[in-house]
């Protein structure tokens, strides 16, 4: 077991993708997707196998560019749903071409995979019981504050804690649904977590009236389309189109379907509009790493 | 509590839930017939009296007994690629994990069985003149297979409910259906007691069915 | 070359709390074992208890000890855990201030007794009926046969796959993380979101598991060897 595991990490670290992205996909007339299943309006499934959402639709609009410059006639999008455990791994050993998902860009990720243009800026903020009083992260002192296992934002919550010198009591939950119902059942007085995610959730809520979104914004991070290292050809393809749906507006509309109308699977709306950083991102498209942000505060 | 089961429709069910269940399925059947096969092979070779055989399926059996599921799945998933030099799909990758991963356990409760078979059968068996293998197929192992038929059930039934753990590579079995079902639509609650009501009625008819079984195969003492 | 591939000085870094990622691991671990050993102790209890009650000829508590095995055996134990954490309080406020471990244990402990008492059951059943008629005939009321004879021998019988329930048990403790137990598990997934290091977090936990599960299996075969009842294929060797 130990040897094969050495191997395989061997193999991991000295694999050369002697073909290119593009490459591969001429030769196969296939791309894989990387999608998440449960990741607000970003990326999620409606079951039977779909997956929807803001940067699936981007993807799948920059796929038919690919497409149309390699001159495919008919291409098979496959779509493979990852977590956030496994989908650095699996773009790197080449199960997954184009991740669309919920990916934060940074530094440490940057030796990894690479980034395409920022498509989208989050902003982690604090939902409360509309009827709680609470409006920023100073008044959870002494107060119990959920958030989701295997997310930044447990990290983020850390360094405010001790930044601020307040002391809370933190609840994790195993993913959003379970967090959010921490904060629902009155386990907890607070649910830190993505802007979009939060937006999501309150919206699918029994009574969403009952929850507010509230306080300063704890951090910002750059989400961008997830792409394999050291292939510059495609990373060039993808951007341009990216690019090009950025200046035409097209960006805007997609967002507006999936964040501003009612989406499925539920026909309720998100009701978010996209905030200055995002739109900034839009007008001078670039792919600085979450580390840029903080400086910038 | 106020309960919300409206979303529940047959959409739901044939969109989210189905699909994990005929995999649930599948993965359960191939993970239990292939697993049972390499068990019982794994239990006569590590309690063989030859070092050869012992020893090796001894540290197959310890080494998967004592790394959690979940960590092989994952492990498998991305070293499976990086040593065939190709990728693997997420359902093959989990009947092969799991199949390997069921033998081990199959095996200890299969040498359990044979264990508490009394040796004075098998002595029996040699003085008619039957070998090794003939006492074996004979003697000892349908009276351990039965003697163990509810605890090879009841692992059948913890197999079919750790299916679950192939979220780690993304597959998509049963739970994950309600899971996810539960987060797009927000209704955890209502999504997991749903879950629990389907699980009991799956798993209680496995082992119901297996206790008739048993009764028929019961050896009278 | 290991450290080309691996960057083990990760877990030297400062997750932002004040301590080191390998600090964090260390007591990841600690609540493992912890879940697991506690979630060990209410399993075995109430396992041989359940077990010996569906035995008995009495049928109110052979009824009830099959209830139990059933329920109890037929759910994911996520479900489980997520119906006494999440569920459960909404109907008895009063459960709300129970502790996260104290309910996983318990979670953890009923799961895993569902279990232990099958092979109680197959164990006991496994013995032939003359084993407890030559306890009557000496005259040894049933609690003395039970207590003298029938144990006895059914846990020396059913100890390898016991060995199992307690390996898994250390394994199946990762469901802590659900319900806000920081153990090993939630290390992994928090960890290596945090670092962008999965692969080394997740290479340290499974080698924590592996050990912590093959001390189990070792201590258990050394105690296997030393109760084997003569006379049967297990005392072969």
């Amino acid at each position: 077991m130990k040897s094969l595991f050495l191997l395989g990490l061997l193999l991991i670290s000295t694999i050369i993708h002697a073909e290119t992205t593009l490459d591969k996909i001429k030769r196969t007339n296939t791309v894989v997707m990387g999608v998440r299943e449960s990741s607000g309006s970003l990326s999620y499934t409606i079951g039977n196998g779909k997956f929807v959402g803001y940067h699936v639709e981007i993807c799948q609009n920059v796929l038919a560019a690919v497409q149309k410059q390699l001159g495919i006639k008919k291409l098979d999008i496959q779509y493979v749903p990852v977590t956030s455990q496994n989908r650095i791994p699996l773009m790197q050993n080449g199960t997954i071409d184009i991740e669309c998902g919920s990916t934060t860009n940074n530094l440490a990720r940057q030796n990894d995979v690479a980034f395409a243009v920022t498509t989208f800026v989050e902003e982690v903020r604090i939902a409360v019981k509309a009827n709680s009083g609470i409006t920023s992260i100073a008044q959870l002192n002494g107060k119990t504050v959920a958030t989701t296992t295997g997310t930044t934002s447990v990290q983020t919550l850390r360094k405010h804690e001790r930044a601020q010198k307040i002391d809370f009591k933190e609840l994790f939950g195993k993913d959003h649904s379970d967090a959010f119902l921490l904060l629902e059942s009155g386990r907890a007085d607070a649910f830190v977590m993505d802007g979009a995610i939060l937006a999501g959730n309150i919206s699918r809520a029994k009574k969403p009236s009952d929850f507010k979104i509230v306080g300063e914004i704890l951090s910002t991070e750059p989400i961008a389309i997830m792409l394999r290292k050291d292939d510059p050809t495609f990373k060039k393809a993808v951007d341009d189109k990216i690019i090009a749906m950025m200046k035409s507006g097209e960006i805007a509309k997609i967002w507006d379907k999936w964040f501003m109308q009612p989406i499925p699977p539920t026909n309720t709306k998100v009701g978010m509009l996209p905030n200055e950083n995002t739109k900034a991102a839009w007008a001078n498209p670039n792919t600085k790493p979450m580390e840029d942000y903080v400086a910038k505060k | 509590m106020n309960l919300d089961f409206t979303f529940f429709n047959s959409q739901v069910v044939t969109d989210f839930i189905l699909k994990g269940l005929i995999f649930s399925i599948q993965l359960t059947l191939v993970a239990m017939i292939g697993g049972g096969f390499i068990g019982t092979i794994l239990a006569l070779m590590r309690i063989s009296s030859k070092k050869w055989l012992s020893i090796p399926a001894t540290i197959y059996i310890d080494t998967f007994r004592s790394i959690p599921l979940v960590m092989v799945i994952l492990w498998f998933y991305l070293l499976i690629p990086l040593i065939i030099k190709h990728p693997v799909g997420v359902e093959l990758s989990a009947f092969i994990t799991y199949t390997i991963f069921q033998a081990a356990f199959y095996a200890e409760i299969m040498r359990a069985g044979i264990t508490s078979v009394s040796r004075g059968q098998a002595n029996a068996g040699y003085a008619l003149g039957f070998t090794y293998s003939q006492c074996m197929r004979y003697i000892i192992l349908p009276q351990a297979f039965r003697n163990m038929i509810p605890v090879l059930m009841t692992q059948t039934v913890v197999l079919f409910q750790d299916t679950s753990l192939v979220y780690a590579i993304g597959a998509y079995d049963l739970l994950k259906g309600f899971e996810i079902a539960g987060k797009n639509y927000n209704r955890p609650v209502e999504t997991y007691l749903v879950a629990a009501i389907v699980y009991f009625v799956i798993c209680f008819s496995l082992s119901k069915g297996a206790r008739v079984v048993q009764k028929k195969l019961q050896i009278i003492r | 070359m290991l450290n080309n591939i691996f960057q083990w000085k990760i877990f030297l870094q400062d997750t932002g709390g004040g301590e080191t990622y390998f600090h964090w691991l260390m007591t990841a671990w600690k609540w493992t074992l912890l879940v697991s050993g506690l979630g060990w102790i209410v399993a075995v209890f109430f396992g041989i208890t359940i077990g010996i009650m569906r035995t008995l000829p009495n049928r109110f508590l052979k009824t009830i000890g099959n209830l139990w095995t059933d329920l109890f055996k037929n759910v994911p134990l996520l479900v489980q855990i997520f119906i006494w954490y999440h569920v459960i309080p909404t109907l008895f406020l009063s459960l709300r201030n129970v502790s996260s471990l104290t309910l996983v244990v318990f979670g953890l402990g009923f799961f895993t007794s569902s279990r232990i008492s099958e092979l109680v059951k197959a164990g006991i059943e496994s013995l032939p009926k003359g084993q407890q008629q030559a306890g009557t005939a000496l005259g040894l009321t049933p609690f003395q046969t039970y207590r003298y004879i029938i144990i006895p021998q059914t846990l020396r019988i059913i100890f390898p796959p016991l060995t199992s329930e307690a390996m898994s048990i250390i394994k199946n403790s990762s469901v802590a993380f659900a319900v806000s137990v920081s153990e090993l598990t939630m290390f992994a997934l928090q960890a290596g979101e945090e670092t962008a290091k999965n692969i080394e977090m997740f290479f340290a936990v499974t080698v924590l598991y592996f050990i912590s599960a093959y001390a189990v299996n070792h201590i258990a075969k050394f105690v296997e060897n030393r109760m084997r009842i003569p006379g049967t294929q297990g005392s072969q060797r």
